[in-house]
């Protein structure tokens, strides 16, 4: 009989091993497909964001009351991983409890505070429902999380709630088993919340209570086996790529543009064409920003895989506060959702971009590349460089622009100011000062 | 006051201790005039030897690079990048936080470095080096003034400090806006959107600041970006409240009270 739950066990958790690293590589592959860019350089400012970032969610404590209720649900998260890694251990090898010997009474102590935990998490999660679904809080119910993104939010809540209701009510069960001198159930002592609740088991039977804790302890690792290939096509895959992208989070001052190189060299060489015929010439028609999603560079495509759609940048975006149609949410929604569309096309051309099939000229216009979205972000995520990328294009690839952007194009190439003045009195007020 | 350029200095075989460079606002735009005037005044009180470019300073490229044209920005950057360099200038100031950040992060990629300083910045060097000394009785004391962070000098270069500092030594009362600092509201005229009209929304960005400053109930809304100023100076006449707030820089702040 025992022979049988471990193998069962085995094959459910190589199973969803096996298929996570499948779908984990096939994601890995998508972003890897963007335009190569190099963010190694400084590795101890680079470890210092990932402490503070990522680990330390600097950010999110911009919002203090959230940060904390958030603080709760990734710290039981973390944590209680320990627990699993003993669950598994017993679950491979047909133990029970595994580590209660090893840790006499420090067992339940850790337990207990496991136990604490969950319950700080299914109070975060149960907050994080109410205001998604009752006060309907504005950046958690705006249009662009319409349909799947809605679900996919309360899908995770809802999960994290019953995955720490049989956590607890396994221990429950338990605890009322221990003392009974059933074969496994072995004395841990007291559990700080579990222990409180076996009064209400009481009147059952061993052989209810055994199915009851066995029941929860299936349930649970089943259910934290499925959730694990549940990321992958959830926006709650953040808990993992928040640290690679707080890793390789831009160092440069959000003022900078990225340059070109490519125009930077043209533009030099019609300058000073004495610095030509030095360098071979390339035959390769340089692409001028973005138009698909392979344009991008690799840290775009992560920052769009590690996107959690809480919509902080929306809600800090000038443009979105007074109404356009752009949201910086939504350029990282699609921008995945694009990079996701393209890797099942294996390399074939389905017609579509991420400019205008998803993302709207309208919506790129509207952008005062303010940094409010970066600024914000609390996962390093920086959704001016596509726009940015996409402006480029259609700029540079298409010569789109609206016609008082081409206007003032043409004053600068003419008169060196945005605007249309004689180049002669760009120093009148000093005359004016002088005289 | 004899305003000198670069080229007037090198030709008497001098250089001057920082190149005032005005930018496209600061030069043309009559409103932004009066900044660059309040500035140089301020520069020659204190009796900084200052040079401008003139006729030969260009836009520095920014709105052309942020609306997605690389080409002219090039252009452009390169072309100053030249001038720049053949005077040898070290050091340069300015009142525009957009070619303080074009100037500062972008050119030197292409060949052009030089240390680049923001007015707010070098006004407060100025004060806390005691070289800029303020009226006795100063007409902003107890006076209410709200301070407005310009995109390009607040998150794009994390200066939120130094122009504080420098509204302090009017003896005013600072009030804050809710949206400030890292969280500070755009004026709406970044990333190239000075030059064209607002897509379609419920409100412009600058009513919206606008309603902001307006509501701290202070009569000076200070900026540090001429496109800011002619933004904020829209939203508040939007408000109605064009005769009892004004929106100054912080450059014209000090102007009126330097001794």
């Amino acid at each position: 009989m025992h022979i049988i739950q471990e193998l069962l066990f085995v094959i459910a958790f190589g199973l969803a091993v096996y298929l996570f690293s499948r779908k984990a590589g096939q994601i890995r592959r998508n972003i890897l497909s963007g335009r190569d860019v190099q963010l190694n350089d400084e590795p101890a400012l680079r470890w210092k964001n990932v402490l503070l970032l990522a680990f330390g969610q600097k950010k999110m404590f911009r919002k203090p009351l959230v940060a904390v209720l958030h603080f709760f649900v990734y710290a039981g998260f973390v944590i209680i991983n320990l627990e699993i890694l003993e669950i598994i251990l017993d679950g491979i090898l047909g133990k029970h409890r595994l580590f209660t010997p090893v840790l006499g009474g420090l067992y339940p102590v850790l337990i207990g505070c496991f136990e604490i935990l969950a319950v700080l998490v299914i109070f975060g999660c149960a907050v994080f429902l109410i205001r998604r679904n009752i006060i309907k809080v504005k950046r958690l119910n705006q249009h662009e999380l319409d349909g799947w993104p809605r679900s996919d939010a309360n899908y995770i809540l809802i999960t994290e709630i019953v995955l720490m209701l049989l956590f607890l009510t396994m221990n429950t069960a338990d605890q009322a088993l221990q003392g009974h001198s059933q074969e496994h159930y072995i004395a841990t002592g007291p559990f700080w919340v579990s222990g409180q609740f076996t009064s209400i088991l009481g009147g059952l039977s061993d052989t209810t209570l055994i199915a009851i804790e066995r029941g929860c302890w299936w349930l649970h690792i089943l259910g934290i086996l499925a959730f694990l290939n549940y990321l992958p096509y959830s926006k709650h895959l953040h808990i993992i790529l928040a640290f690679p992208n707080a890793y390789y989070s831009d160092l440069r001052p959000k003022g900078k543009m990225e340059n070109m190189p490519a125009v930077q060299k043209e533009v030099q060489l019609m300058l000073q064409p004495e610095l030509a015929g030095s360098e071979p010439a390339s035959d390769v028609m340089p692409k001028f920003g973005a138009k698909d999603v392979n344009d991008l560079t690799w840290k775009n495509l992560l920052d769009a895989y590690s996107c959690t759609e809480c919509g902080r940048c929306t809600a800090a975006c000038p443009a979105n506060i007074t109404g356009k149609k752009l949201s910086p949410r939504k350029i990282m929604m699609d921008t995945r959702d694009r990079a996701e569309e393209v890797g099942l096309l294996a390399n074939k051309e389905d017609g579509k971009s991420l400019l205008r099939d998803y993302i709207s000229e309208e919506e790129l216009r509207a952008c005062t590349s303010c940094n409010a979205c970066v600024q914000e972000c609390p996962v390093s995520i920086n959704p001016l460089h596509i726009i940015l990328q996409l402006r480029r294009h259609l700029v540079m690839e298409e010569s789109s622009a609206p016609q008082e952007w081409n206007m003032m194009f043409s004053n600068i190439e003419n008169n060196m100011a945005p605007w249309k003045f004689s180049p002669d009195d760009r120093d009148k007020w000093a005359i004016e000062m002088n005289s | 006051m004899q305003i000198k350029t670069m080229a007037e200095y090198a030709a008497g075989g001098e250089s001057p201790e920082i190149l005032f460079w005005v930018g496209c606002a600061g030069s043309f735009d009559q409103r932004a005039q009066k900044i660059t005037k309040a500035f140089v005044t301020i520069l020659d009180k204190v009796g900084v030897r200052f040079a401008i470019l003139g006729k030969e300073e260009s836009c520095t490229g920014d709105p052309a690079r942020r609306a997605g044209n690389e080409f002219i920005f090039q252009m452009m950057a390169q072309n100053n990048i030249m001038v720049l360099n053949n005077y040898n200038v070290k050091k340069i100031v300015t009142a525009c936080p957009h070619c303080f950040n074009t100037l500062r992060n972008e050119y030197p990629e292409l060949g052009g470095n030089y240390e680049v300083i923001h007015h707010a910045t070098y006004l407060q060097q100025l004060i806390d080096a005691g070289k800029i000394k303020m009226k006795e009785e100063g007409s902003f004391k107890g006076k209410k003034i709200t301070y407005h962070d310009s995109c390009y000098l607040g998150r794009a270069n994390n200066i939120y400090e130094a122009p504080r500092k420098v509204l302090e030594a009017l003896d005013a009362e600072l009030v804050e806006m809710k949206r400030c600092k890292s969280n500070g509201l755009c004026c709406g005229a970044g990333g190239a959107q000075m030059f064209k009209e607002e897509e379609k929304g419920s409100t412009r960005i600058n009513f919206e600041r606008g309603r902001e400053a307006v509501a701290t109930g202070a009569s000076v809304i200070a900026s540090n970006c001429p496109f800011c100023m002619t933004m904020l100076s829209d939203g508040v006449k939007e408000q109605g409240k064009e005769d009892s707030v004004k929106v100054l820089d912080i450059a014209e702040l000090i102007a009126q009270q330097i001794e």
